[in-house]
């Protein structure tokens, strides 16, 4: 199989998977695993007409995102209970925060990260009590945590030292150092309560993080599964709320996401047939085919393809994240230290 | 990619690999085994070069698939069946959600099954392809895997991993076209695989009602030893790879597992010695 295109149209078009052969099974679970986006199908084909093998693997997905979804909850919880004396709004992120609000997007999801919200003033009180409660901090270099402070939109990540989770704590959506900048105060002030005192963000933002996430910050790893996201977000709301188009055009221009929302709209029509509002995707652009071909750059043996793809969107996604200045410091300290790939 | 598909037991694999000869190895090895039915598999596993330039340079072998560790090393080409091996394994152990995985060795006779768990260089793999050699079924050396809905042992009869002194002991016995290549300076030493006795293999759907435990200790001179349930129930969560991602179905597994399971721990120094003192466990079992 040259492409992911088999997974694409999996979900897009659950009845379609009945007639794969068992060598085009093999490659489509292939994929999925390596797209993490297994449990998704699985929820998604499970009550297609599939063989008896397939049928346990699919159940295999269902139950262990079963779990993830109950171990995600629990750290949710474990965060709210350790942040129980602070006063502002903790908003959970991501896929806990499709889970805790019990949205589409959020079934069959996998989940590695806690990633929360909150303000940034803040940080240091939120910061001593997940410390006080047994979280600890994963990278120790002083030059990551100086970088991460000056310039991040979270703070260096934190590991809880018996359950051995990460949690992730943003003050916003997009680096500092990024073109847009995300009202993260508006996104605060309005984010939703649930029921155990912790909060989401309200639905427009919620989208809009998410697409922030794909096309604004990362290379597009994982997009295939950011992009199903973003499908099930917006096709909930879109059907559930007659104003959601008009809102969510309204909050991208506040955070100067009106680009990135363009796109993601087209992407997502593109890909798994989304429901859109023509006039907020936009025209066409020529652009569009190459994230396509990095979106889709995978093998039917779950391999990456398309490797200078692949490294022009990893490029490119430093560029966005910094001036050219700034990343050619950090690049070169990077470089000198020996460690890995830059963040 | 070249790739062969191959079914053990229950679970069915696709091993995809940049080099031919770790397939033909299995190809040859796995020649009894059937087809995998409809050609579906379970799991993919992958074995590439580490980077593109060691696929002809100091050949290097990175396991991959469908389940991953992101440290896990290398092995030299000569080694590549070994990898293959250890790439079932990792699938297995990441995975799989059927069946509460044991890391123990079993054999069955008269439709009841003997579970041998301990850790590495307990003799538990040899306990189990000399006991094979002797009138027992082998069903693996690797898992066992238990059924939760009926507290049963499946079958996973793979290859029989040999090391070092046991791969002698294994040539007295065994006839040599049952015999992998002989694998050198791998991370566990000296490595040879043995095809299970053919019965091992047409019996591979038939599952076996666990009837004893027992936790092997070579070296000690032979003896019985009763264990606490909470010691058994603990050393098994340890040797379970999926004990916690079962969550409550690994918990209600287990502790049906060992309160009808009767379980001791064996010292011996012989193959022998072991034998007899499983014969006479055996004997008195209910």
């Amino acid at each position: 199989m040259r492409d992911a295109r088999p997974l694409v149209d999996a979900l897009r078009e659950p009845a379609s998977v009945e007639s794969l052969s068992g060598g085009e099974w093999t490659d489509l679970i292939s994929i999925a695993r390596a797209e993490s986006l297994i449990g998704s199908l699985a929820h998604r084909i499970i009550h297609s007409k599939v063989p008896e093998r397939i049928r346990m693997v699919l159940q295999d997905a269902v139950g262990a995102h079963d779990l993830a979804r109950q171990q995600a909850l629990w750290e949710a919880d474990c965060a709210r209970r350790a942040l129980a004396d602070y006063p502002g709004r903790i908003v959970l992120m991501k896929g806990t925060a499709y889970v805790a609000a019990n949205l589409a997007a959020g079934i069959g999801r996998s989940i590695g990260d806690l990633d929360i919200m909150v303000a940034r003033d803040d940080l240091p009180v939120v910061e001593s009590a997940l410390l006080e409660a047994g979280w600890e901090w994963v990278k120790p270099d002083p030059y990551d945590d100086q970088y991460y402070r000056e310039h991040m939109h979270e703070l260096p990540p934190l590991i809880h030292r018996e359950r051995d989770r990460m949690i992730d704590v943003h003050h916003t959506i997009l680096p500092l150092t990024a073109g847009p900048t995300p009202d993260a105060e508006a996104i605060l002030q309005s984010a939703v309560r649930l029921e155990n005192g912790l909060y989401v963000m309200a639905p427009a933002d919620m989208a809009l993080h998410s697409i922030a996430h794909l096309f604004a910050d990362g290379d597009l790893a994982g997009g295939l599964r950011n992009l199903w996201d973003i499908n099930h977000l917006l096709r909930q709301w879109s059907a559930t709320d007659t104003q959601f188009w008009v809102h969510l055009a309204e909050r991208a221009r506040v955070h100067g996401l009106s680009d990135e929302l363009a796109r993601a709209l087209r992407l997502a029509s593109a890909l798994y047939a989304t429901p859109v509002d023509s006039s907020l995707a936009g025209r066409a652009a020529v652009t569009d085919a190459l994230y396509i071909r990095r979106l889709l750059a995978r093998d039917g043996y779950g391999r990456e393809t398309r490797k200078l793809v692949r490294f022009a969107f990893y490029i490119r996604s430093h560029w966005l994240r910094m001036p050219p200045l700034m990343l050619a410091r950090h690049l070169w300290t990077k470089w000198r230290k020996g460690g890995q790939r830059p963040e | 990619m070249h790739h062969i598909l191959l079914k053990i037991g229950p679970a069915a694999f696709r091993i995809a690999s940049a080099w031919r000869r770790p397939l033909d190895q299995l190809a040859s090895l796995y020649r009894d085994y059937p087809a995998p039915d409809g050609g579906q598999v379970d799991f993919t596993v992958r074995l590439e070069p580490e980077k593109p330039w060691r696929r002809h340079i100091r050949p290097s072998v990175h396991i991959g698939g469908d389940f991953w560790l992101p440290d896990a090393a290398p092995l030299p080409l000569t080694q590549g069946l070994l990898a293959a091996e250890m790439g079932m394994n990792l699938q297995m152990a990441l995975g799989w959600r059927r069946h509460l995985l044991l890391h123990a060795s079993s054999v069955e006779k008269d439709g009841k099954a003997l579970v041998m768990t301990g850790l590495s260089g307990s003799g538990k793999s040899t306990l189990s392809a000399m006991l094979a050699e002797r009138g027992w079924r082998f069903m693996g050396d690797e898992f066992a895997l238990l059924d939760p809905a009926s507290g049963h042992i499946m079958p996973f009869p793979r290859l029989i991993s040999l090391k070092n002194e046991a791969i002698a002991a294994m040539q007295k016995v065994a006839s040599s076209d049952r015999f992998g290549p002989q694998l050198q300076g791998t991370p566990k030493g000296d490595i040879r695989h043995l095809v299970p006795p053919l019965e091992a293999i047409t019996q591979m759907n038939a599952p076996a009602r666990p009837a004893l435990l027992l936790f092997p200790r070579f070296g000690h001179a032979p003896e019985l030893r009763d264990m606490g349930q909470a010691e058994i129930f603990v050393r098994l969560t340890q040797a379970s790879t999926n004990y916690v991602a079962l969550g409550e179905a690994g918990f209600q597994s287990l502790t049906r597992f060992v309160e009808q399971v009767p379980a001791r721990a064996m010292d011996y120094q012989s193959v022998d010695q072991a034998v007899e003192l499983i014969d006479s466990l055996w004997s008195h079992l209910p």
